[in-house]
Order: structure tokens, then sequence, then C-alpha cells
């Protein structure tokens, strides 16, 4: 209904807010640096991630391999630039999966209310809830296998839960509203009134939630695969390297160091959009910032 | 609080479906692909996997009452007794990270929360979101490298002194300790806005006492139920800090587990950290209830 307004004001909001807040600003230049090297990966890496080169094996950064090399001799470089793709590719399939599921599930649960609501709200979530997340992928990939549709499966059964919740709130409070109701009375079909309707107006603290589950879903990626539980080898993961690089940590630190702050960036510039996004749409926030 | 016995059916239930996850034989996969067809049969039958599915559970869920979980095809030992050599280990260094995680939000966040918009807030703000952003398979080995390698001060790894306890604490409290800080600064800075604050300051209580006794008090409620909730991502980080630290807990014998393949014992590590979590949220629904009167009534 008013979807487009609002996406526009987001978007002024947004540039706005980047100027009197550097770190947002900070954030989204990295998590460009990051997608550019995620889709460009074969025209930035300096050398092949997989060539091995045993003469050159645990060389220090150089002029030759800037940050370095492995155990391999690989080049860190484009390790970690090829890196990047597994990140945004599982870390974006998982926020998609549990944002689509969430969206979905507490959509249902929120706008019919009643007997399904308690279904989903107390047996539903309350089972997802009752194990930590990462666990939960743990659990499901140690009996299933690693992989990368396995990874983001798994990832995703503990990640819809928060989602959900959050939906069903909103859902919750928006079906109540007039023009809801004015939708109702003109005969729109449930599907119609929650997609064209409740959707776009509930949306905006739901793209936050995504931002900082995007941060989230890059750091358990790495985890799982620092655990050996993520994207087999030969493929460059920031999390295999750095469990790799664990074995040189005396002899060749930088093996750690840059897939390390890899993932740190990666992840603090998610939490800066995120926490940024977040301060937008609270008008406190606003309000104090003088928005 | 009611939900606690439902919850712990749905966990005891979602652990034992595990192993029907497993694509293909999972009595195979453990003994490998070269095992004799009988020695797979006799296995299975042992396990109990070639009964129906409904028998199993009900085996399953006595086995877990009377504490048989089965046994370790690795370490060819009672799962229980397993966990029960290495849990106290994972307890010790969970309450360690946590003691860890709360002296050093607690101040940072009341500081935040008193200096609102100043420059040691923005600071603390900073930190916090990238202790929150620093994953600790990252922190523990550049903790290693400074303070073991470098410094020499302590231990690389190992569980025989308390000296050992320090890195593996500080890497898996760290990044609760920066959640709480943001936890700590948002909750006291509603406190601080209360009226009863006020009437504290105007009956020229000191400014300590108004903030330490009267809105900390009432600010760790919510901090509280977060670290309730956060209690189970610090059980899951002990599998990656046991790892980098060789600390010989559950996480450490989770990982062991899922790399030989040892489904009853990965099932029994999971359900002991699943357990775990649902004991602590209910430890903090008393907790808060308790101290919060409202919530009792």
């Amino acid at each position: 209904m008013t979807a487009l307004p609002a996406a526009i004001s987001l978007r002024r909001g947004i540039t706005v807010n980047a100027r009197h807040n550097p770190l947002a600003a900070t954030g989204a230049v990295l998590v460009a640096i990051f997608v550019i090297f995620a889709l460009f990966a074969p025209w930035i890496a300096p050398q092949d991630p997989a060539a091995i080169n045993l003469a050159a094996r645990l060389d220090p950064p150089s002029h030759v391999h800037s940050f370095g090399t492995d155990e391999l001799g690989r080049d860190i470089l484009s390790r970690v630039i090829y890196g990047a793709r597994i990140s945004m590719l599982v870390g974006s399939c998982v926020v998609l999966t549990s944002l689509t599921l969430g969206l979905v599930i507490g959509s249902i649960a929120g706008y019919y209310g009643g007997r399904i609501d308690r279904f989903i709200n107390v047996v539903l979530m309350n089972a997802f809830l009752s194990f930590p997340g990462i666990l939960l992928a743990i659990a499901f990939v140690a009996f299933r296998g690693p992989g990368i549709s396995n990874l983001v499966l798994a990832l995703s059964l503990g990640g819809w839960v928060g989602y959900a919740r959050l939906v069903r709130g909103q859902v919750l409070a928006a079906r109540e509203r007039e023009f809801v109701e004015a939708a109702r009375a003109l005969g729109a079909s449930d599907l119609r009134i929650i997609g064209r309707h409740i959707l776009p107006n509930i949306i905006q603290p739901v793209i936050v939630q995504a931002a900082i589950g995007m941060a989230g879903a890059i750091l358990a990626e790495a985890t799982m695969s620092f655990l050996g539980l993520g994207v087999p080898p030969p493929t460059a993961s920031w999390g295999t390297m750095l469990n790799d690089g664990r074995a040189h940590l005396f002899d060749a630190p930088h093996l750690v160091l840059f897939p390390a702050l890899a993932v740190m960036l990666a992840v603090l510039s998610f939490n800066f959009i995120g926490d940024a996004l977040r301060d937008y749409l609270d008008p406190r926030s606003r309000i104090e910032a003088g928005l | 609080m009611l939900y606690t016995l439902p919850v712990i059916w749905l966990v005891v239930s979602l652990v034992f479906l595990l192993i029907h996850l497993v694509p293909g034989d999972p009595i195979q996969q453990m003994l490998g692909e070269g095992a004799p067809p009988a020695d797979i049969a006799a296995t299975r039958h042992a396990y109990g996997l070639d009964a129906p599915l409904g028998e199993q559970y009900m085996r399953y869920w006595r086995g877990v009452l009377r504490g048989d979980l089965g046994r370790s095809i690795r370490y060819a030992q009672p799962v229980t007794q397993l966990l029960v050599q290495r849990y106290p280990y994972t307890l010790r260094l969970t309450l360690a990270s946590l003691f860890v995680a709360i002296i050093l939000s607690i101040p940072a966040g009341v500081r935040s929360a008193r200096r609102r918009n100043r420059w040691d807030d923005r600071l603390l703000s900073v930190v916090s979101l990238f202790g929150l952003s620093f994953p600790n398979f990252a922190l523990g080995p550049i903790l290693i490298l400074l303070f073991a390698i470098k410094l020499g001060w302590l231990p690389v790894s190992g569980s025989g002194s308390f000296a050992n306890l320090v890195l593996p604490a500080i890497t898996m409290g760290s990044a609760l300790a920066a959640i709480l800080t943001r936890m700590v600064r948002t909750s006291m800075l509603e406190e601080l806005s209360q009226d009863y604050i006020r009437t504290a300051r105007a009956k020229g209580l000191p400014e300590r006492t108004v903030v330490y006794r009267h809105a900390l008090h009432n600010a760790m409620i919510p901090v509280l139920t977060v670290l309730g909730l956060q209690f189970g991502a610090l059980l899951a980080g002990a599998i990656v800090t046991e790892t980098i630290f060789a600390w010989p807990g559950i996480g450490r014998l989770t990982i062991q587990a899922i790399s030989s393949r040892d489904y009853y014992l990965v099932q029994g590590c999971i359900l002991a950290i699943g357990l775990t979590y649902v004991a602590v949220n209910f430890l903090t629904d008393v907790l808060c209830s308790v101290a919060n009167p409202r919530i009792r009534q």
C-alpha cells in the first residue's frame, strides 16, 4: 500500500543517517567491498587460490604474496578474497531461507491467531528454541554430513525462529488496524491482505533483524568451517583457513591473522549497518541525532 | 517455567531422531566401509536399531531415565561415563567465562549509561561491537600468540592448573561480555529515567547509592534473562574454545566424536548440552521471579 514512499523514505533516511553515523558508512563500504570480492573473485584475486607451490610454503607477507602463503604455498590474499564468496553465499542463503520461513510461519501465526498461533508459538518455536542455534547446526551437520546445502539448512533450522517471533508480533498488531479492516471489507483474500497490505507495513524491523542476522550467519558459517563442519577442502573458507593456520601459530602467525581479520570485518560491517538501521527506526534515537 | 517439562521431552525426542538423519546406514558408517555384514548386523541389534521406530524411541527414553545412553565405539566405554568424566571441565570453563563476562560488562555498561553519548560511552559501544564481531576461534589463537608464545605468561593449552583456565575463559567470555555490556547500558538507561531514581536523588542519596543500590538492582532483571538465553551460546562456544585449548570437556569430546563418527557419543554430548541449557533457563526464570515480585504475581 505505502511500500514505495516507505522505501524512498528509508533510503533517504539511510543516506542522512550515514552522514551522522560514520560507523554505518564504514559498514556499508566494507559490505560493498566484500560483495565485490565475492562476485568478482576470479578477476580480483592475484593468484589461483588452490595453486600449490611447496617451494614458497609459509612465506611471510611480501611484495609477491601480500598476505603471505599457507602450508601448501597457496596465496593467502587470493584465498581470503575467494573466502568472501563462501561467507556471502552461505550468509545470504541462510538469511533468505530463515527470513522466508519466518515471514510465512510468523504471518500465519499472527494473522490467524487462536489454535494455529498457540501451536506455532508454544510448540514449534519452543522446540527450536530449546537448543542453541549453533548446537542445532552442529548436530545436524554431524549426522547429515558437511557441504554447502547441509550447512545452509543447518543454520536456517535455528535461524527462522527469531524472524517468526518478530513477524508474529508485528502482524498481530497490524491486523487490527483500519487499513486491514478496509481491505477485508473490500473482499481482499487473506493472502492479498498479508502480502500487499500488512507485510509492507511491518518490513522495516524485519530488515534490521536481517542485517544483524547476516552478521550472525557469517560468524556461524566461519565457526562451522573452523570445526570442520562447513565447506569441504580445497574450497577457500575463512573458518577452514583459521583452523589450518592454528598448527603454524608459532612459525607463521599470518596464517591466522588475515582470515581472522576478514571474518571480524565482515561481521562488524553488518553489525554496524544493523545498529544504524535500528537507531534510525527508533524515534528516540532519531530525535537525539537531530534527524 | 511451566514449559520446562515439555521442552525436556522435545530435547530428548529431537536428540533421539538425530541418528535417523544419517544418510544411509549409521552402523555401517560407524564401523567403516570394510566392516563384515555379520558385525554390522550384530552391532545394529546391540544398539536396537533393528527394532521398529516406536520401540527404539521407548527404549531410548528408558535409557535416558536410567542414565544409559549407549556405548561409545571409539572409547569402548559407556557414553554416560564419558560425559560424567568430562562434564565438570566444561562446567568449570563455562562458569569462569561467565565470571569474566560479568566483571567486564557490569562496570562497562553502567559507565556507558551514566556517561550517555559522551566519548567513553561511544568508545565502549565501539569496543563492545568489536567484541561481538570478533570470533572466539580467532581470538583464542591470537591470545595464545600474545600471552603464551610472545610473553610466556600463560600456558598454551591443558587443564592442570588455574593458569590453564585464564585464556579459555577470556576467549569464551568476551563475546558474552560485549552482549551484556550493551544490555546493561540499555537497561540502566531505562531505569535511570524512572521517577523513583529522581526521588532517590531528591532525597539527597549519594549518586553511587542511587546507581548501584537502586537502578542496577532493577536493571539486572532483563540482563539476567538475556544471560540465561546467552548461556546456550556460551555452551555451544565451549565446543570451539575447548578445541582450541585442548580443554578436556564435553565440547572437545563432541568434535572428537563427530570426526570418528561415534554417533551415540555425539547424541550424548548434544543431549548433555541441551539439557544444561534447559536447566539454566529454568533457573533464570526462578531467579527473575525471586528478583521481581511482579513476575511472581
